[in-house]
């Protein structure tokens, strides 16, 4: 079941450092959001609050709301975990758990919440790696340690790990950056199958695939170093990439930045 | 003109030139590594050697490990090491099973939990115990075992001291152990929904194992040949003595010193036969920690 969600008035802090400042901003259901802009500008940063993912971090905190489905996950009687069970993420890097297998990474989340179902822990393995495209890869050896794949199958492995839970949300930091541009097709695939039951946000730096997958974007800005990231502009997709109300989206589009 | 001197220019390639000075810097690094190496062997070596030759004897006779010298003369050729050993095994399993999980907990608070002032006081603390000289620590526990709560001498008494000089042993490593482990693990955990503990019992422990049974059974060497503790707080006995909270128990630290104090040859022999046995004790509590360490769950391709 896909969740909207509501970001009111956030602003983003790594101890004193305010990363990210004041942003207000609104992610559809069952929709593809992604965030662009300048490395550094505060999208993985971003991201991270939308699970509460930002608070893992020492000393980091956030002020202001996120609303899922109107329920504010920053409210003080909520728990995180449960948070994190209904909005998943993939990492930038491929993170797979270096102690298990193939098949026990990918249902390594709902074994870890307690399914001993042997028989349906291997339909879902199954499930979410043909989702992942990375079934036929690695059929023959589920039983192998994760760790022996290559980058890019590794991150599908991890994208197929975060799908195998079966969140209301699926966050992506920048999934294809370590992909062939076959695997990176296969994903943009996947997130526009995804969509039909998720609401998924995406950070990239490649504007075509924002262009390509996405239904709204927000474009990230940092005026300058030491300063904090500023949400400059929210607008459907295709607005975005070919009338943007602001000049320095434009600038930044059409690689006229800096 | 202009395709000469390119020519030339390549023909003095950088690449086919190797200069004199370096190739002799690098030999000269090369003999000191390999010096240094041999040099530091030659102690060990000669170590192993002695002790070997002087104590294999004692090894070999028929009833080394299985009888104690209850009843044996100092000049007898007889007799065994079993008290002991037992008594060595005896203490350094009782001080392993108070340590090792005390010293894994702190392990996991310092690596996982802890900030703020009560973390860095434990950690100052870890580090003042492992300064601590083991003759130190067998005084303060005679001092609060024995004189103020008023316990027997005993070989349990032993094993609270070697809990002292094994405990930071056991906590830095584990909290080096964990350490290592990537954050972006933690995070995958944490972003399936996994709560902390989970994650740290499930996911974090079981990357950081291996490193972590290599770290105790190190420590456990290093305690079984612990002769302070011994001398303080236990009386030698010839015999057996089961009782680890009573009566005297003698370890192999224990028995070397006695052997020393017998000027007959049979007394020696059984000295260096116990030295030689101490010394195979800690290899099969490394070996042990290596094939522990085998059954790592870290899968590499
Ligand atoms: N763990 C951290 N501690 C302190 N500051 C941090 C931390 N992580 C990020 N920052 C700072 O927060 C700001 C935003 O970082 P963030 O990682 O969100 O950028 P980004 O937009 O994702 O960049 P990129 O495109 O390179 O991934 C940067 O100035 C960064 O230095
Ligand atoms: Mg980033």
């Amino acid at each position: 079941m896909a969740k909207r969600i509501d970001v009111k008035d956030v602003n983003i802090y790594y101890g004193k450092f305010r990363a990210v400042d004041d942003v207000t901003l609104h992610v559809p259901p069952k929709q593809v959001t992604a965030f662009i802009g300048p490395s550094g500008c505060g999208k993985s940063t971003m991201l991270r609050t939308l699970n509460r993912m930002h608070e893992v971090v020492p000393g980091a905190r956030v002020e202001g709301q996120v609303l899922l489905d109107g329920e504010n996950i920053y409210a003080s009687s909520v728990d995180p975990v449960q948070v994190r069970r209904t909005v998943g993420m993939v990492f930038q890097s491929p993170n797979p758990f270096p102690t298990m297998s193939i098949r026990d990474n990918v249902v390594a989340g709902l074994k870890l919440a307690g399914t001993r179902n042997k028989k349906q822990l291997d339909e879902i393995a199954e499930q979410a790696l043909r989702g992942a495209n990375l079934w036929n890869e690695v059929k023959d050896r589920l039983s192998k340690p994760g760790g022996g794949l290559s980058g890019g199958q590794q991150q599908r492995l991890c994208i197929a790990r975060a799908i195998a839970v079966q969140p209301d949300v699926l966050l992506m930091d920048e999934p294809c950056s370590a992909l062939d541009p076959i695997s990176t097709l296969a994903i943009e695939d996947l997130i526009s199958e995804l969509k039909k039951d998720y609401t998924i946000v995406i950070v990239t730096h490649n504007m075509q695939q924002a262009a390509r997958v996405s239904d709204e974007t927000g474009f990230f800005n940092v005026p300058g170093v030491g300063e904090p990231g500023r949400l400059v502009e929210f607008n459907d997709t295709e607005k975005i990439f070919s009338n943007p109300d602001e000049q320095a989206t434009e600038d930044y589009i059409s690689g006229r930045f800096g | 003109m202009t395709t000469d001197t390119l020519q030339s220019a390549e023909r003095a390639s950088p690449f086919q030139h190797l200069s004199g000075v370096r190739k002799a810097k690098n030999y000269l690094a090369s003999v000191l590594v390999t010096c240094s190496f041999l040099i530091a062997l030659i102690p060990l070596g000669w170590l192993l050697v002695t002790v070997v030759t002087k104590g294999y004897r004692a090894l070999v006779s028929e009833r080394w490990f299985t009888h104690s010298l209850s009843g044996v003369m100092p000049e007898q050729f007889a007799g065994g090491i079993y008290h002991a050993l037992y008594g060595s095994i005896a203490q350094g399993v009782m001080c392993a099973i108070i340590a090792i999980p005390l010293g894994v907990f702190t392990g996991i608070y310092l690596a996982e939990y802890g900030r703020g002032w009560l973390a860095r006081s434990v950690t100052f603390m870890v580090d003042i115990l492992s300064g601590v000289p083991s003759i130190v620590a067998a005084l303060f526990i005679f001092a609060l075992w024995i004189s103020v709560f008023g316990f027997p001498k005993s070989a349990f008494a032993v094993s609270l001291a070697l809990v002292l000089l094994m405990l930071p042993i056991v906590i830095r490593s584990t909290e080096e152990m964990l350490r290592l482990v990537p954050d972006q693990l933690r995070e995958a955990s944490y972003a399936l929904g996994v709560p902390q503990w989970k994650t740290i019992v499930k996911v974090v422990l079981p990357t950081a194992y291996s490193g972590m049974v290599t770290g105790m059974m190190l420590a456990m060497a290093r305690v079984l040949g612990e002769t302070a503790p011994v001398l303080v707080l236990v009386g030698y006995s010839r015999s057996i003595n089961y009782n680890v909270f009573d009566g005297n128990m003698a370890s192999l630290p224990l028995t070397i010193m006695n052997e020393l104090l017998n000027p007959e040859p049979a007394g020696v022999a059984r000295m260096w036969g116990a030295a030689l046995t101490l010394i195979l004790l800690v290899m099969i509590f490394n070996l042990m920690a290596a094939v522990l360490s085998r059954f790592s769950a870290v899968k590499s391709s």
